[in-house]
């Protein structure tokens, strides 16, 4: 029997993005796209894909379906955990989806969900790097009336279960979650492999399912956000660097232990 | 008046939380705030003698809940529901935001994660928290009651003064069915001084090019009795455990000094370590963030400046 899974997606401005280049319009509350600098998929989400390629891997017959919700996609972005072997990417694209906060995305996407499902399996990343609250796939769960399973770096299909790891601070705990559950993957899973040539091709062939607000039954009224954004800006930062000059760089390291001792701080 | 229900996690030893003494004065800094403490189990001397309006006491956390918090989530939300604060404040550690985003999403309310400052005037909640992994700052108000917010680590001072609250126990009528189970833990703890707890921590990067040269650092983190730790991108590249990751999604340490050796200084590393008292940066890009960072710095090859470094650090302690 076909595993269904569907790994959570979202597209944020490159967390590589230079400091210099990361800009802020005060006047609209909004990131400054930077030239040259397109956006990509979540890190930590394509964490998430690699879980349910690891799935694959391991033998099982798995469905992996992409799912955003957003607007303005970058498919050459977006396309990046087809290219991974992922099957499906479903996009619920409204530029409405802009002004939405997390409470309201986990409504569109539970929507979608219940729309698109059922599912055996949800995964996400363990949070977002843009606004960094890891708040939707743990209030999805709750949506959705689902167990939930945060931080974990290990999965394994077993029967109708699923044997976790964990990660907490000095370690990791074994869980087992029953199917379906909802989990958050941790980048403590390793790197997300690196499409190969005959990935891009597929995806390159790969049409996105897109579905309005209306296909899930709702309309921007119902997203409404609880948490409204007043201001966005970039903090001053008033630290003065003192930079250790030797006639070399030894001499360099020599000087800065000795400036470290005169400071009291070694 | 602002009623405040706190939601406090225990240290190691089963007392109150130095972060949930933050919390306490981050509650104390409202407007007329009346403050309840609900702390699961039955409730250590640390948090009877607190300066607080009231402490209830919920069910215990059993073992095989401990990260999946099924029955903590069902207490908090009835405890909520029973008593609609305001304001519900946990701290950003995993329970809280496990329970914080649980609670907040069962029953419909806003929620602002990872803060750093909270005030409220006239009815309304405002909060600022970092956004894009430090390299920004939002501030955001609350458009519905109560809010669930969780504060970062270290934003507040844990300043709270001694008092008799009341004492009450809130027994839950929910019954859960534990749908996911904890079977076992496995301890990794690393050998030495705690990343947390040292006093010196010198962290690797990218910038170090592989495994190798992490026990250069460890050599140095032996001769000053302090802990290695290392960037995100030198973890995932698998140079180093995990468990030495510092950053947004890893430790956050405040050793007195923090030595930066071959990291760029990105945001979302500065998140766990910009509360040091120190940053020292050793890198060979004399523009890399890390030199916006530090107090003190040298531009050059780690190769050529850690062992002189090394040499003179052990003459001084000889």
């Amino acid at each position: 029997m076909t595993v269904r899974i569907v790994v959570l997606a979202k597209q944020v401005p490159d967390p590589e993005t230079p400091p210099s280049q990361f800009k802020i319009d005060e006047s609209t509350n909004k990131v400054i796209p930077p030239n040259g600098v397109p956006p990509v998929v979540n890190g930590f989400d394509l964490n998430a894909v690699e879980a349910a390629m690891r799935i694959r891997d391991s033998g099982a017959d798995v469905e992996i379906t992409v799912l955003s919700a957003g607007s303005h996609f970058v498919m050459d972005a977006m396309k990046k955990p087809l290219a991974m072997g992922a099957d499906r990417l479903v996009l619920v694209d409204d530029t409405g989806l802009d002004e939405i906060d997390s409470a309201a995305t986990v409504k569109v996407l539970a929507a979608a969900i219940k729309k698109d499902g059922p599912y055996d399996l949800v995964l996400g990343g363990r949070q977002a790097s843009d606004w960094d609250q890891a708040h939707v796939t743990l209030g999805l769960a709750e949506i959705l009336e689902l167990p939930l399973v945060s931080l974990v770096q290990k999965l394994e299909l077993k029967n109708d279960s699923v044997l976790l790891q964990r990660v907490i601070p000095d370690g990791y705990q074994e869980i087992t979650a029953p199917i379906p559950s909802v989990i958050t993957i941790t980048n403590e899973i390793g790197e997300p492999r690196y499409p190969n040539l005959r990935g891009i091709m597929q995806a390159s062939r790969k049409k996105p399912e897109f579905f309005s607000l209306a296909d899930l039954g709702l309309s921007l009224s119902d997203l409404t956000p609880k948490l409204v954004l007043k201001k966005l800006y970039v903090p001053e930062s008033n630290k003065q660097v003192e930079l250790i000059v030797g006639e070399d760089e030894a001499d360099s390291g020599k000087k800065l232990a000795l400036r470290l001792r005169e400071e009291k701080l070694i | 008046m602002t009623s405040v229900l706190l939601i406090a996690e225990r240290d190691v030893l089963g007392e109150i939380s130095q972060s949930t003494l933050q919390l306490i004065s981050a509650a104390n800094e409202l407007d007329d705030p009346q403050l309840t403490v609900a702390i699961a189990g039955s409730a250590p001397e640390s948090a009877t003698s607190l300066a607080i309006g009231k402490l209830v006491t919920l069910p215990a956390i059993s073992d095989d809940e401990v990260g999946i918090y099924d029955q903590i989530t069902a207490d908090v939300a009835a405890l909520v529901t029973s008593t609609n604060p305001d304001i519900v404040i946990l701290s950003k550690s995993d329970f809280g935001t496990v329970v914080g985003s649980r609670v907040a999403f069962r029953l419909d309310l806003a929620l602002a994660s990872d803060c750093i400052a909270i005030s409220n005037s006239g009815g309304m909640v405002n909060v600022t928290r970092p956004v894009y992994g430090g390299s920004a700052l939002a501030e955001f108000e609350f458009a519905s009651s109560p809010a669930v917010v969780t504060l970062r680590p270290g934003a507040y001072e844990p300043n709270v003064d001694a008092g008799s609250p009341s004492i009450e126990a809130f027994e839950s009528v929910v019954a859960v069915n534990k749908a996911a189970s904890v079977t076992g833990t496995v301890a990794q703890a690393g050998e030495g001084v705690r990343l947390e707890d040292a006093s010196f921590v010198i962290s690797g990067g990218r910038g170090l090019g592989g495994a190798e040269p992490f026990s250069v650092l460890a050599d140095l983190a032996n001769a000053l009795g302090g802990a290695v730790g290392a960037s995100r991108a030198a973890c995932d590249a698998g140079w180093i455990d995990h468990s030495h990751q510092v950053g947004l999604t890893g430790k956050s340490v405040s050793p007195d000094v923090y030595m930066a050796v071959g990291i760029s200084g990105a945001s979302q590393h500065m998140a766990g370590c910009s509360s040091s008292r120190v940053i020292v940066a050793i890198n060979k890009d004399g523009d890399s963030n890390i030199f916006k960072e530090a107090r003190f710095g040298v531009v050059g090859d780690w190769e050529k400046v850690l062992p002189s470094f090394l040499a003179t650090v052990r003459e001084l302690r000889a």
